[in-house]
């Protein structure tokens, strides 16, 4: 059986959510429990720690999906952080980079978190 | 090099997904392709897979998916049959990220990352089996 986790942090205002394992269509509901856990708690700024999620399927790539734009229109965001390479790759792929916010770092995002850039 | 076929039936369950993409590692990896095509296959035929649990069998888990690893000299080819509803391939059209994530609905995805993945993905209807055939070529 797959095996996958998410953890819950905060980082100040920031739910910070450590994915583990591999991200399929199996282990999806587990993620979308846990975004849908954050809008209960009517926390829009969701982080998205990849340092430990070896494997993401259009499943687990869904699930952001389904989420972003309802999240936004909140005020919030959903950004990404410190994914491994493979797993950058094919947010990549998707063209996923134009449509999430992508940082290398967890810190870059709490940053952009806290002192969001002027809108255009 | 002579052609070899190895073979794994699996339920018709998410649950069977990560058993899946192990099967189409260790071939791969023992066919001695490249890592990057590694991780494309098996994420390729994860989402055949996928496909064919929610579609092809409406998300009843006790059908058969039968893969099939067939390794020739100049390419590796993953074999997915099943008997559920078959895929038309003409419906496919490539996805809008904005306007899926407009609509707020999970899915869509997967035809298009197996096209994007793969140097060749065929499907075929053999009576009741639908066939999808997803190809690497050595380079």
């Amino acid at each position: 059986m797959s095996s996958f986790s998410v953890g819950f942090r905060s980082v100040g205002s920031v739910q910070v959510l450590d994915l583990r394992g591999e991200l399929d269509a199996h282990t999806a509901a587990e993620l979308e429990a846990a975004i849908e856990k954050c809008q209960q708690d009517e926390c829009v700024q969701i982080l998205v720690n990849g340092a430990n999620l070896m494997y993401i399927s259009s499943a687990g790539l869904g699930v952001f999906m389904a989420h972003i734009e309802e999240i936004r229109e909140k005020g919030g965001d959903i950004k990404i952080a410190a994914l491994q390479p493979k797993v950058y790759n094919v947010f990549d792929l998707l063209g996923f980079p134009m449509l999430f916010d992508i940082t290398e770092s967890e810190d870059e995002a709490v940053t952009k978190f806290q002192s969001p850039a002027p809108s255009a | 090099m002579a052609n070899r076929i190895h073979k794994l039936t699996i339920p018709s369950s998410t649950r069977y997904l990560e058993d899946v993409r192990q099967f189409v590692e260790i071939h791969a990896e023992k066919a001695r392709l490249p890592e990057d095509s590694v991780q494309q296959l098996k994420m390729a035929v994860d989402e055949a897979c996928a496909n064919v649990i929610e579609h092809a069998y409406s998300g009843n888990t006790d059908q058969p998916i039968d893969i099939a690893v067939i390794v020739k000299p100049d390419r590796f080819t993953v074999r997915i049959r099943d008997e559920g509803v078959g895929f038309n391939p003409d419906a496919y059209q490539e996805p809008d990220l904005a306007r899926i994530a407009r609509s707020r609905r999970a899915g869509g995805l997967g035809v298009h990352i197996m096209h994007r993945l793969m140097d060749q993905v065929e499907y075929r209807q053999r009576g009741r089996t639908n066939e999808c055939c997803l190809t690497k070529y050595r380079r």
